[in-house]
């Protein structure tokens, strides 16, 4: 790493698009750089080394999940970033599944890709040492003691439903896909339906609000998220 | 007079058909010789190998080489498709492999002798409906043919060299040739070439073609072969000049009737009229009057007049018949009415004494046809026409024996009569018992039996009552003289009354045709559907003619059965290739005609004047044809009525299918509205918000925050508009396949309403979402945009800050979500169009207008998810409520204990 300022390397094809990320992130203080195709992001990630990267998916030459698969076969552990469309949630699920650390849906605010920026950057950072006790809004979490509290109270939970809180706390801000979810939990094997079925009673301890939950937010096509304060 | 020119401006339809209907058509080259031996086959094999350097796929079908040497060095460079071998009375005959050469489907096929006649058990009898067929089937034909094998100049050569040739080919067809050569080489060289043995003649008929290649004989037919192109030529420049609307001279106005009777010699009277009506350039007509005297014909005679009809048809006039009384009346009239200005008559071989007593026809039409120029022809001809189309049965006139039975006991009991009359009251005359026997028996069974009746009478009143009694013979001369005049008066009696029954059952039968006709009309006319047309039809003939009927009509292209009586689903595969066959070719196929007569059915095309529209195929139980002729007429008549009925029917479709196009027309209309309004709009807001916020010094904060919004709103807007086509899009290519797993819709509320944050800021939002909810089974990212939609269009027509409300609950059976909004409500006519792509629920200028589509699209996502989705007004106070139902599945998940 050279110097402080991140660097943010953009895969993507349409120049408007490449303008305007450049723009907000380059005024946020990241050190952009900039890719319109999929075999110069590759050679542009060995040759630069970025911080993270932000990847479209329809790229003219490769496949945007091609090239998620070939970095995580190399080996790289890069945080990376997809913007999609919306109607191609499969597509999504695909790049989530294949190792993508979270997507923006086009079109999407400055804001909402920023507040994924820093998600995937301090995923990063955590990887080093984990951090034993989680925060956010009136929900508390303590990892090594196994311990959940919401406004202080302590709440139990049943141990499918911890696991299934331990795994989204885990990945705290990040999207994580069904499957992903499932993997964890029950080792894969199991049906979707399950897993909502453990979410609903989850919200109904977790949440103020079961039918309006401000925590475990529901991805619609994709999977789950924890919100991260 | 200006209206007369600008209509001969316009072309002809007819002529603008036929020229289209060339296109798709295999083309037709006629090489055409006076005689053989001019050359013909030689001149189309060297055509032919000129086209096949020109890189056309040349095959050849058949060619006779007769042996000579330079035509066979010819062929050797073609590919000769073989030819099929058929067993006839123990000889092995070769014949052209029709299906052979369609398969093979080259562009252009040589095909010699065109009037070559097929051995018996090939598809058609005619080589040259082998290669009428050819030619549907978009195959290019070279065909060679002489002069003398033309229909209509059949005569004509017979006349001129003493020979009738059998094998004739229609005129009609080689009409429609496109191009005609004529190979013509002088009668010198030809009998030159006669002489060096180089003409091929069968040995058999050496003698007879000696006379026939006299050079007068071959300066007659060169000069015919020559006129009848010429002719040809002509009639090409006149479809060309109809077709590209040149006014030119060919509205002379001239219709030739000719007027034909069971007469053999019919068939030359047509041939005269259509080379009249040739010359003239005028339409045809032949025209038979059905009078009392058709009544007495015989079967043969009857059969006579059917095939004169058809000949008349194949040469190109059309056919009337017309019932009648007095023959030269009738036949004035009805040319009168149509216009005709040339009529064509045969001279009658009657005696001057006939003509004395029942006028002469003939001299009643010369003498009062006014301005019809008459032509009374001379047959000598005594042929027969041809063959039959379609065979019908003969009908027995030798009466059944029945009824000369009946008429014995009749004699017997006017005899007994007799007796007790003379015997025991001592009447004297009883001869008018028996006269009474005879009259009886001529109303009940006609002439013969009537005759036969007063012979017994005569025998029976001499052997009982004349003196001397129980002989024959007769002693007094009076008695001899009464018992003559009763024989006379019996038999004129026999006469009369036998007309009169006669005429009797004419009316009957008449009586019976009309009503059925009429009955059968009327019974078409009240029906819409195709099918109950079809079933009415095929039920009807069946029963008026006593066959069994099956319909076959095209069914998106291939031909297919359509209805039958008695009801049958299946046609044999022989069957349907008769069908097929007749459908396309437009002409009787099947039991009993001329082609495909192997097939279990007789097959005829039900045609309109807009061409056929569907075949009817019929059989019996009965051997030998299925119809007799009258039945055929009946048969004529009903399918003429069907297939108007049918065409009506089409009609109709079409008229629908129109209507179907101008509201597709009218949904594309409002697409390209919807898309200008809706694209532009915001378009236009963030391109003057954007220039504004550019270009405009001095804003103040709130202006520059306020311009900020609208680019920010508008864009939001757009994107939802293109959001919406493409799922509208993904609906109508049927892109959608739900990926549907059981999920709890509050979960899928909660995400739409989170999506919906933003335009649903100016609204409270009440959920009463039952906690009980079973699972359902959905596409979660669908629904979740059908609930989008849902509260996008209730922010558009609520008024701002008024409620919301999602609410859903569960009978057990099914879930129930709606979304009630305190709008005005939808107008009562608008609901059953609300879910209409591009409608719109017309609305004060304050509110701002939907796409027309978000509706739409929850209809296509609801119902390709299995669900239902409806609108109403609310009841309890203004306003819109949307119901989605969902059915509960039986199975819910097993979960573990909370």
């Amino acid at each position: 790493m050279n110097g402080s300022a991140t660097r943010v390397l953009i895969v993507e094809d349409e120049p408007p698009i490449r303008r305007l990320l450049r723009t907000s992130l380059a005024s946020q203080g990241f050190l952009v750089t900039e890719a319109a195709t999929g075999r110069s992001a590759l050679a542009e990630i060995e040759r630069a080394e970025p911080d993270l990267v932000i990847l479209d998916l329809g790229l003219p030459d490769i496949e945007g999940s091609e090239l998620i698969r070939e970095l995580r076969n190399q080996g790289s552990s890069v945080p990376i970033l997809v913007l999609s469309s919306r109607a191609d949630e499969p597509g999504k699920v695909e790049a989530l599944d294949l190792g993508a650390d979270d997507y923006v849906t086009k079109p999407f605010g400055t804001d909402e890709l920023l507040a994924r920026i820093r998600t995937a950057l301090r995923h990063r950072l955590q990887r080093q040492g984990e951090l034993p006790l989680f925060r956010s809004g009136d929900l508390c979490v303590d990892l090594v003691r196994r311990i959940v509290r919401v406004r202080d109270v302590e709440v139990k939970l049943s141990p499918k439903e911890y696991d299934i809180l331990r795994v989204l706390v885990a990945h705290a801000g990040k999207v994580l896909t069904h499957r992903m979810l499932l993997n964890e939990v029950w080792g894969g094997e199991t049906d979707v339906q399950y897993l909502r079925i453990y979410i609903r009673q989850l919200r109904q301890k977790i949440e103020a609000d079961p039918e309006q939950p401000r925590h475990i937010l529901t991805e619609t096509g994709v999977g789950y998220r924890l919100r991260a304060e | 007079m200006s209206d007369q020119s600008m209509q001969d401006k316009r072309p002809s339809p007819e002529a603008l058909l036929e020229e289209a209907a060339r296109e798709t058509r295999g083309r037709l080259k006629i090489f055409l010789g006076a005689a053989p031996g001019v050359g013909k086959t030689y001149e189309m094999l060297l055509s032919a190998a000129a086209r096949r350097r020109d890189g056309v796929d040349v095959a050849i079908g058949i060619v006779e080489t007769h042996g000579r040497e330079e035509t066979q060095a010819l062929v050797e460079g073609f590919e000769v498709i073989p030819r099929k071998r058929v067993d006839y009375k123990g000889r092995t005959l070769e014949e052209m492999d029709l299906e052979a050469i369609l398969q093979r489907a080259p562009q252009l096929v040589l095909v010699d002798e065109l009037a070559h006649t097929n051995a018996a058990g090939g598809r058609h009898p005619k080589r040259h409906m082998d290669v009428e067929d050819l030619l549907a089937a978009g195959i290019d034909v070279y065909t060679t043919v002489n002069i003398q094998h033309l229909e209509s100049l059949n005569d004509v050569v017979a006349q001129i060299t003493r020979i009738r040739v059998r094998e004739t080919v229609p005129d009609a067809f080689v009409d429609q040739a496109d191009e005609i050569e004529v190979i013509d080489i002088t009668p010198g060289d030809l009998i030159q070439r006669l002489k060096e043995g180089k003409v091929y003649v069968p040995k058999t008929a050496h003698r007879a073609l000696t006379h026939y290649f006299s050079p007068g004989n071959l300066t007659a037919l060169r000069e015919l072969a020559l006129r009848r192109t010429a002719q040809r030529v002509d009639q090409q420049l006149l479809t060309h000049m109809q077709a590209h609307a040149i006014s030119g001279p060919w509205a002379a106005g001239d219709r030739v009737l000719v007027v034909i009777n069971e007469h053999p010699k019919a068939a030359a009277l047509l041939r005269y009229a259509r080379r009249l009506a040739e010359r003239l350039r005028a339409p045809w007509v032949a025209l038979y009057v059905e009078t009392q005297h058709a009544l007495r014909l015989s079967e043969a005679e009857r059969d006579r007049i059917a095939d004169a009809m058809r000949l008349a048809e194949r040469l190109g006039g059309e056919a009337v018949t017309i019932p009648g009384g007095e023959l030269a009346n009738d036949i004035l009239r009805y040319a009168e009415a149509n216009n005709f200005s040339h009529l064509v008559i045969g001279r009658t071989k009657r005696s001057r004494l006939y003509e004395m007593f029942f006028g002469s026809v003939t001299y009643e039409l010369v003498r009062s046809a006014g301005n019809i120029a008459v032509h009374v022809v001379t047959g000598q001809e005594h042929e027969q026409i041809g063959a039959k189309t379609v065979a019908t049965r003969p009908v027995s006139t030798s009466g059944d024996p029945w009824s000369y039975l009946v008429s014995t006991g009749l004699v017997g009991a006017a005899l007994g009569v007799g007796l007790v009359l003379t015997r025991i009251l001592e009447v004297q005359n009883v001869a008018l018992v028996f006269f009474a026997s005879v009259l009886v028996s001529a109303v009940a069974y006609g002439l013969w039996p009537a005759l036969f009746v007063s012979a017994l009478s005569v025998l029976a009143f001499n052997f009982f009552f004349l003196p001397p009694l129980y002989t024959f013979t007769i002693s007094d001369p009076e008695n001899v003289v009464a018992l003559f005049f009763f024989l006379v008066v019996a038999l004129i009696a026999s006469n009369l009354t036998a007309n009169v029954r006669r005429q009797a059952m004419v009316a009957r039968r008449r009586a019976k045709t009309t009503e059925d006709l009429y009955l059968f009309s009327r019974k078409l006319a009240g029906i819409a559907s195709l099918d109950d047309l079809l079933w009415v039809t095929a039920s009807q003939v069946a029963s008026m003619l006593q066959v069994r009927v099956v319909l076959f009509l095209p069914d998106n292209g291939p031909l297919a059965l359509k209805a039958a009586w008695p009801p049958e689903d299946v046609a044999e595969e022989a069957d349907l290739a008769a069908a097929k066959w007749c459908w396309e070719s437009n002409k009787p196929a099947g039991r009993g005609a001329d082609t495909l007569p192997g097939a279990r059915r007789l097959f005829l095309p039900m045609r309109t004047g807009r061409g056929p529209v569907a075949v009817i195929g019929i059989d019996s139980d009965k051997t030998g044809p299925i119809l007799d002729p009258d039945q055929r007429r009946l048969l004529d008549a009903l399918t003429d009525q069907a297939a108007l009925a049918i065409e009506r029917v089409n009609l109709a479709e079409d008229v629908d299918r129109a209507e179907r196009a101008a509201e597709k027309d009218r949904l594309r209309s409002a697409l390209l509205t919807s898309i200008s309004h809706d694209l532009r709009t915001p378009l236009a807001s963030i391109l003057g918000a954007a220039a504004s916020l550019r270009t405009l010094s001095g804003l103040s904060a709130t202006d520059r925050e306020e311009l900020l919004s609208t680019i920010q709103e508008e864009s939001e807007r757009l994107n939802r508009f293109i959001a919406n086509l493409l799922d509208m899009t993904r609906l109508e290519s049927g892109a959608i396949a739900p990926n549907m797993s059981l999920l709890y819709i509050g979960e899928i509320v909660a995400s739409a309403l989170r999506r919906a944050e933003k335009i649903l800021a100016g609204h409270r939002i009440e959920r009463r979402i039952a906690a009980d909810l079973p699972m359902v089974k959905l596409d979660a990212v669908l629904f979740e945009q059908v609930l989008f939609n849902l509260l996008d269009n209730a922010s558009k027509y609520a008024p701002p800050n008024s409620t919301i409300r999602i609410q859903s609950w569960s009978d057990g059976t099914a879930v129930h979500l709606q979304v009630l909004d305190e709008g005005d409500g939808i107008p009562k006519e608008d609901l059953p169009r609300i879910f209409d792509k591009f409608y719109r629920v017309r609305k004060s200028d304050s509110q701002r207008a939907g796409t027309g589509l978000g509706l739409a699209i929850c209809r296509g996502f609801v119902e390709a998810m299995g669900g239902l989705i409806e609108v109403a007004n609310r009841s309890d106070r203004s306003g819109a409520v949307f119901t989605i139902t969902l059915p509960v599945p039986a199975e819910q998940p097993e979960t573990e204990a909370a």
